[in-house]
């Protein structure tokens, strides 16, 4: 027993376990920018590197090459749990009342017949190829479908970012001066509603108040897809909606951030030899506390996937969360098993370059 | 053991949890929530006393009544009481809310016990299940969940337990390597306590307090995740109501009759908030990371 015991309490040092949970958990994110809150641009340049680039580019490669599993996994039970949906895709193409005959008929060409281990490989080794099937509903090329509601999908992300940035970070840094004043208060009560609100409530809000009231901005649709104006018009509540929720969690970590930093002897050291707090605060202290809060605004972004469905079907735009909402209502498996695998995609690559910049931020979690 | 050697650890304990009631009460935020959240559940429980109307008769002639004396909260497209609909809709919400919770801490709990504890393949194979489920967003996993198991409230509960567990999972496996490594710990270990013994006398005990704040915050998520899957329309099937199908039968008379989605929405957005306020509260008291803040 203790021999064993002992065993597992050297594999608690083991860096690989240490370096995940610490990140993430045990080390909250402050203190894991602290370390190098005093010269950030320094660890940034050893990225491309200028010193220890060595250690980066190692444990860049690591991560790199641990989300494969990641990714391998994440197909893995989007393949299986596509398999396990209730209902036949073969009988969901052809409609409840085809014959028995056609639908045996399109399962053999669907292939569904098969073994599952060799429908898995299939799986695969289509999306290898890019092969992402046609649409049971419609027949048309899910590739094509999803080229097309791709774009909407990342101009609405990227926009949402770019506002939660640009309204939350001096909301945060503002909140974070004022602390414990009144100022703090109303600024923390306004992020914890925004976070607090589902986005398709806050969505229906701004309907009520812009579309419907006012009648500045459209409620449905994206516009044409030609026409830059057309397409920023209609995307104003969306992207405001989603921005908003961006917002509020963004002017948190900004506050917390901010907060950390205010603490540290550098400032109190640069206001003690007179320099103006203006100076103090943008120079000394913002700059130190911008490195926690672009690494994280990654993890929110990940995160606001599933907001931004919510923002699509209450909008009614065309975009990969319209797509998936509609593939599970219409049982549409071959389309919901490529958005899926987009989405899953998709977060693990942020969560890769979340965990990278984290080893920017802190070069003790490259170890 | 005699009563006198219980008796200082008794002391200790009580003393401990009278800190952790002194921090608490002097955190105005968290008092808010937690009133608001007794409110809101005392709201949903005594539903019967606080409306005069059937959530479910429906009147068609009184459809889309605005709020009027008699039914505050307006009339829905069938006619049916608002107000009421709401107070019957918490209790779904509330029991999806805590239900999801019980199953997801304690489902993530032993695996982030079970794999912080017993280390070696275990741990390998638990943990890296637990970050590929993490690489889903969690509405996604819910829907995903839920299209398989059907729709439902306990399925709904399953589905959203299954969401969180990973998060659970995570931060008890980080706590457990932390205190697996403390010196009470190779102490107990030193005079010989079993295995079970030290886990639950001394690992779990540390961990409450990470737990229950995780807990809380993520009874608001549950709650919002809830409501976000009625509201796409694979919640809790009609015409039980829920907060999430209220807004979403709402929106097709937006231009009209506004207040069938303003009020359940505003129910979604103050229940959120009382346990985001709580979770918060909580975590500035038990956590000592953010103690100063």
């Amino acid at each position: 027993m203790c021999a064993r015991l002992a065993r597992s309490g050297a594999r608690t040092s083991d860096r690989r376990t240490w370096t995940t949970c610490q990140v993430r958990h045990r080390v909250s994110p402050q203190a894991a920018a602290h370390s190098r809150m005093c010269r950030p641009w320094r660890s940034i340049g050893q990225v491309f590197g200028f010193s220890t680039g060595d250690l980066m580019f190692r444990y860049i490669v690591t991560r790199l090459l641990f989300s494969i599993p990641v990714l391998l996994a994440v197909l893995t039970i989007v393949f299986f749990v596509v398999r396990v949906l209730p209902g036949d895709p073969a009988t969901a193409a052809l409609g409840d009342y085809a014959s028995r005959e056609a639908v045996e008929a399109l399962r053999e060409q669907m292939g569904l017949n098969d073994p599952l281990i060799v429908q898995y490989v299939r799986f695969l080794g289509d999306l290898l190829r890019g092969d992402l099937g046609r649409s049971l509903i419609n027949g048309l090329p899910v590739r094509d479908q999803i080229a097309y509601a791709l774009p909407f999908t990342l101009q609405l992300t990227i926009v949402s970012v770019v506002i939660g940035i640009v309204l939350g970070i001096p909301l945060g840094v503002y909140t974070a001066i004022h602390r414990n004043r009144m100022p703090d208060y109303v600024g923390r009560v306004i992020s914890l509603t925004g976070l607090s609100a589902p986005a398709f409530y806050l969505g229906i809000l701004l309907i009520l108040l812009f579309a419907i009231q006012l009648r500045i901005f459209p409620a449905i649709g994206a516009g044409d897809p030609d026409d830059l104006g057309s397409l920023l018009y209609h995307m104003a509540l969306p992207a405001l909606t989603l921005g908003l929720v961006m917002t509020a969690s963004i002017t948190r970590l900004a506050r917390s951030a901010m907060l950390n930093v205010l603490r540290q002897d550098y400032v109190r050291t640069a206001r003690a030899k007179g320099l103006s707090e203006r100076i103090v605060l943008l120079r000394h202290a913002l700059r130190s506390a911008l490195v926690p809060i672009v690494s994280l605004t990654g993890v929110w972004a990940a995160g606001l996937v599933g907001d931004s469905v919510l923002t699509e079907v209450v909008f009614n735009r065309p975009g990969l969360g319209k797509m998936m909402v509609n593939a599970i209502l219409q049982r549409d498996y071959t389309t919901l098993q490529s958005v899926m695998v987009i989405y899953a995609a998709f977060v693990v690559a942020i969560n890769l370059l979340t965990d990278i910049l984290y080893g920017v931020v802190d070069p003790r979690v490259q170890r | 053991m005699s009563a006198v050697a219980i008796e200082p650890e008794a002391i200790r304990e009580r003393s401990q949890s009278q800190r952790v009631w002194r921090a608490f009460t002097r955190n105005r935020a968290a008092l808010v929530g937690l009133a608001m959240s007794v409110i809101i559940t005392l709201m949903s429980l005594a539903a019967p006393w606080l409306s005069q109307h059937d959530p479910l008769r429906q009147q068609a002639r009184y459809r889309l009544d605005p709020p009027s004396q008699e039914y505050i909260l307006g009339r829905d497209d069938f006619g049916r009481d608002i107000w009421s609909r709401i107070l019957y809709a918490g209790r779904i919400s509330l029991l999806v809310g805590v239900g999801s919770v019980v199953i997801g801490s304690s489902i993530g709990a032993l695996i982030g016990l079970l794999a912080g504890y017993i280390g070696g393949k275990t741990e390998e194979f638990l943990m890296r299940s637990v970050d590929v489920l993490m690489a889903f967003p969690s509405l996604l996993l819910g829907l995903t969940v839920l299209a398989v198991l059907g729709s439902g409230v306990f399925k709904m509960i399953l589905a959203i337990g299954v969401v969180m567990a990973p998060a659970f999972a995570r931060v008890t496996h980080g706590a457990t390597l932390t205190l697996k490594r403390a010196e009470f710990v190779t102490a107990a270990r030193t005079i010989g306590a079993s295995q079970l013994r030290i886990v639950g006398r001394h690992v779990l005990p540390n961990i409450v307090g990470e737990i229950v704040v995780l807990a809380s915050l993520w009874t608001a998520s549950a709650i919002r995740i809830e409501a976000s899957l009625s509201f796409i329309g694979l919640g809790v099937s009609p015409p039980t109501p829920t907060w999430g199908n209220m807004i979403r039968d709402g929106t097709q008379h937006l231009t009209n009759a506004p207040w069938l989605s303003v009020f359940p929405g505003l129910a979604i957005l103050l229940t959120v908030l009382a346990f985001n306020l709580l979770g918060d509260g909580l975590r500035d008291v038990l956590d000592p990371y953010l103690q100063e803040e």
